[in-house]
């Protein structure tokens, strides 16, 4: 080999040489980054092996998958930035869907009316959740590990045992799921309008930033007079609401909506968030990246299932993707932190 | 600063108890605009408790604060900072995952219409306030990864965009190297001149003396005097800084000193401490004195195996041996006794039994349980030896006075037999008669043959207990003084850095 050996920069000449801010801000775009690389890597290497995931049909499929989750998964993400954790939404959307189809199964209230009782019904329960934390001052995991229990035991007590059928429901009501904007099928748009306008809040409001502040270090946001509990409980109500959304949306895209309806989906939404490299303690991460980890996910485990693997391996690998995402996060982390304490003190 | 203006500040017989435990007893302290103002004091004077009662963490019992004549209430911290009064404590208290800017004006951002965060406005005034401050800081990195110096400099900026007149620093050249203090200083007569009264904590005479125009000293919680710099000597203030009286304290037996049961070469633990040299004979107690942070409490954390050491030796009966975990340094006989009892030291829902049979519950259990009858003989034996006053050993321990919870911990330690007793404040924060009976069973305890390590800032009770006392300065052994050379003034100038050699 004749050609001239050029040293590799290393990562701290690098951040010398392109500055220690662009370094810093490219770092905190590269976990998005990271999960937008992974997820095409997923794709190009599926679609290698199984032209069929290379459909669009297969794609909507896909976002159609998650656009219910996402909905949480914004929610979610506002709460787990305050360091805090909502265990119940679960729960939340299994009651809002089953009381929105029994509404509109057994009375007449119509569809619009039937948005709004779930939506009002997502808000009160994330307010108890949050009166439970900052009033009667519980840890936000135990809280709403009881509230989990206690709103699923509702939906076993109203539901009894019966079930909502597609042919209770409105055709009106039926036809939100299947319907499109422009082309763009209206539960993805939802999801995407509502993930986008969450971002741009948290980044540019106020009450966005503060809701950064409390998460990085609560004993400052105290001294500097930040009303923490209201905005921790403000954010168990967002995350209420839109649980509620989603379980309004969900008897529309299943169809049928029976009292197990999206159990099991907290921990979707959490792995969700924690892939998508929001700090599980707080203080930093985005909407944006969050969302994105859902897509991730269920991108593998549509590629799992198109490969035509059993579910044991598609549960293995789901929580090996898990600890992978969260064990690299810390890697990154901790590394570009060592590199910033060398260049920061020069 | 002249002396027809009015103080900015006003502090008059504030007083403050902790407990069984007299912080502050009638301070007055006035401040003026534009004058940077030391406080010095020994460990425990209440220099901390009078920075946190003007950050409006804790309220005086007595007495009242004056800002520019009216008198206020510091309810918090919010109430504090929004009159004007901003408190740097020692650890800077920002958000690690926000930026720079966002951190000087957080809760405050400047917003554009809509509520939307000005983010173009808020780096520029960020950068005008650094700018003023002659400090280059980039302001849209994260505040985790900057130096505890460039953090300092952000809570400075964070004080003058809240337009503070009082800045009140709690030691804040602690863990600064050289250059990162004369730039803080630098900025510290910069804010004098743009008439910010500047109060300060600080052990170090040469900075105080370098950059101070009055000086007020704390002992015992009381102010002692506040002078101007010129009208006194580094001298004259440890003077004032120590002095306590000698009274009510139990002197030290006569114990016959053996052969020598640890011994210390060289002992380096990186930034923390270096080139510790010591021995302890048996029946000896050596007494380790320094201001908080010196390194005193890093070396007894070494010795037992909680720390490591980056370099030099460590040997137990003239052998060198290797501490790897505190269980190493039990085997060789060296217990450790914190200072923070609640925190390391005892299980406060545990029995009085349950407590000193901890370290060696093993031996006292049969197949895996713990038989009861031996645990209370053995705790009982305690209880009478070391007069712990309570109804009986099944009693828990978090109802007992501060000096009979630290007899429990001692004579939990005692209970595995140890050679080498490596106390650390053992009687801070007790009332003075349990003072004394600690201070007895110290006594007792090296006259039946323990080597023992006294860490302490009181001197007096150094005085009364060592037989010889190694004093530390930033983490080097500044002075060693035989009990005939002893007295405070010498233990407090080596620990100041104003040694004699």
């Amino acid at each position: 080999m004749s050609v001239r050996a050029v040293d590799a920069p290393t990562t701290s000449t690098l951040a010398r040489r392109i500055g220690l801010e662009r370094t810093v801000t490219l770092v905190a775009r590269l976990r998005e980054v990271g999960i937008l690389l992974v997820l095409l890597a997923t794709v190009v290497v599926v679609g290698i092996q199984a032209p069929l995931f290379f459909s669009v049909s297969n794609f909507e499929q896909i976002l159609l998958n998650v656009s219910l989750i996402a909905i949480v998964v914004v929610g979610q993400t506002t709460v787990v930035l305050t360091r805090n954790v909502d265990l119940s939404v679960g729960s939340v959307v299994g009651l809002v869907a089953f009381a929105t189809g029994d509404l509109l199964k057994e009375h007449s209230l119509g569809v619009a009316g039937a948005i709004a009782v779930g939506c009002v019904l997502g808000i009160g329960l994330g307010a108890l959740n949050g009166l439970i934390i900052t009033v009667g001052r519980v840890p936000a995991i135990v809280a709403t590990l009881g509230t989990l229990y206690v709103y699923r035991g509702i939906d076993f007590l109203i539901a009894g045992g019966k079930q909502v059928s597609a042919i209770d429901l409105p055709r009106s009501y039926l036809g939100i799921a299947s319907s499109s904007v422009a082309g763009i099928p209206t539960l993805i748009l939802a999801a995407a309008v509502i993930a986008l306008v969450a971002a741009y809040l948290l980044r540019n409001s106020g009450i966005g930033r503060q809701l950064y502040a409390i998460g990085s270090n609560p004993a400052a946001a105290e001294v500097v007079g930040i009303p923490s509990q209201r905005l921790i409980f403000g954010s168990f109500v967002v995350c209420g609401l839109l649980a509620g959304v989603a379980g309004v949306l969900w008897g529309s895209r299943f169809g049928s909506v029976n009292a197990l309806a999206a159990s099991g989906l907290e921990l979707q939404v959490i792995a969700a968030v924690v892939v998508g490299g929001v700090n599980i303690f707080g203080g930093s991460g985005t909407v944006i990246g969050a969302v994105l980890g859902a897509v991730l996910l269920a991108t593998i485990q549509n590629a799992l299932l198109i490969l035509h693997l059993s579910e044991f391996w598609l549960l293995a690998i789901d929580g090996a993707v898990i600890l992978l995402a969260v064990t690299a996060d810390a890697a990154i982390r901790g590394y570009f932190q060592r590199i910033l304490m060398r260049t920061g003190r020069r | 600063m002249t002396a027809d203006t009015a103080p900015v500040l006003e502090l008059n017989g504030i007083s403050k108890r902790f407990g069984a435990v007299q912080a502050l007893t009638n301070v007055d302290l006035n401040l003026f605009a534009g004058e940077v103002h030391a406080l010095v004091g020994e460990n425990g004077a209440g220099k901390s408790t009078l920075v946190k009662i003007l950050a409006g963490v804790h309220q005086p019992d007595a007495g009242r604060i004056r800002l520019n004549g009216n008198d206020l209430v510091l309810s918090g911290p919010a109430a504090a900072r929004n009159l004007g009064i901003a408190v740097i404590h020692q650890q800077p208290n920002l958000f690690p995952d926000l930026d720079v800017a966002e951190n000087v004006f957080v809760g405050r951002l400047p917003r554009s219409r809509f509520g939307r965060v000005d983010w173009r406005e808020l780096r520029r005034r960020a950068d005008g306030i650094f700018a003023s401050l002659g400090v280059k800081q980039r302001v849209s990195v994260p505040v985790r990864g900057l130096s505890v110096a460039d953090q300092q400099m952000v809570e400075i900026a964070k004080a003058l965009s809240l337009d503070a007149r009082v800045l009140v620093m709690d030691e804040p050249t602690a863990s600064l190297s050289t250059n990162e203090v004369e730039r803080l200083f630098t900025i510290m007569r910069q804010l004098r001149q743009r008439g910010v009264a500047v109060l300060f904590v600080d052990h170090r005479m040469d900075e105080v003396f370098e950059i101070s125009d009055r000086i007020s000293v704390l002992r015992d919680g009381r102010h002692v005097i506040t002078s101007p710099v010129s009208e006194l000597t580094p001298a004259d203030a440890i003077r004032h800084m120590v002095g306590r009286q000698l009274d009510s304290l139990f002197p030290k037996e006569e114990a016959s000193i053996g052969d020598v049961a640890l011994e210390v070469r060289g002992l380096t633990r990186r930034g923390v401490f270096s080139d510790v040299s010591f021995q302890v004979r048996r029946g000896e107690i050596l007494g380790l004195a320094g201001l908080v942070g010196a390194g005193r409490t890093e070396i007894a954390r070494v010795l037992f195996g909680i720390d490591h050491a980056d370099g030099g030796e460590v040997l137990v009966s003239g052998r060198p041996v290797a501490i790897e975990r505190p269980a190493d340094a039990m085997r060789l006989g060296i217990v450790y006794v914190p200072e923070d009892r609640h925190e390391h030291g005892l299980v406060l829902d545990f029995s009085i039994a349950a407590n000193i049979s901890l370290p060696i519950v093993a031996k006292l259990s049969r197949f895996l349980v713990v038989d009861q009858s031996r645990e209370e003989a053995l705790a009982d034996a305690y209880r009478k030896q070391l007069q712990i006053r309570a109804m009986s050993v099944e009693q828990s321990a978090s109802g007992l006075s501060g000096g009979n919870q630290q007899k429990v911990v001692i004579a939990k330690w005692l209970a595995t037999s140890p050679k080498v007793l490596l106390l650390d404040e053992p009687t801070h924060g007790i009332d003075i008669g349990a003072k004394a009976e600690v201070h007895r069973l110290i006594s007792q305890l090296a006259v039946r043959g323990l080597a023992i390590v006294l860490i302490s800032s009181e001197l007096p009770e150094l005085l009364g207990m060592a037989d010889r006392v190694l004093v530390l300065h930033e983490g080097r052994v500044a002075a060693d003084f035989g009990r005939a050379e002893l007295s405070q003034e010498r233990i407090m100038a080596a620990a100041t850095g104003q040694g004699e050699r």
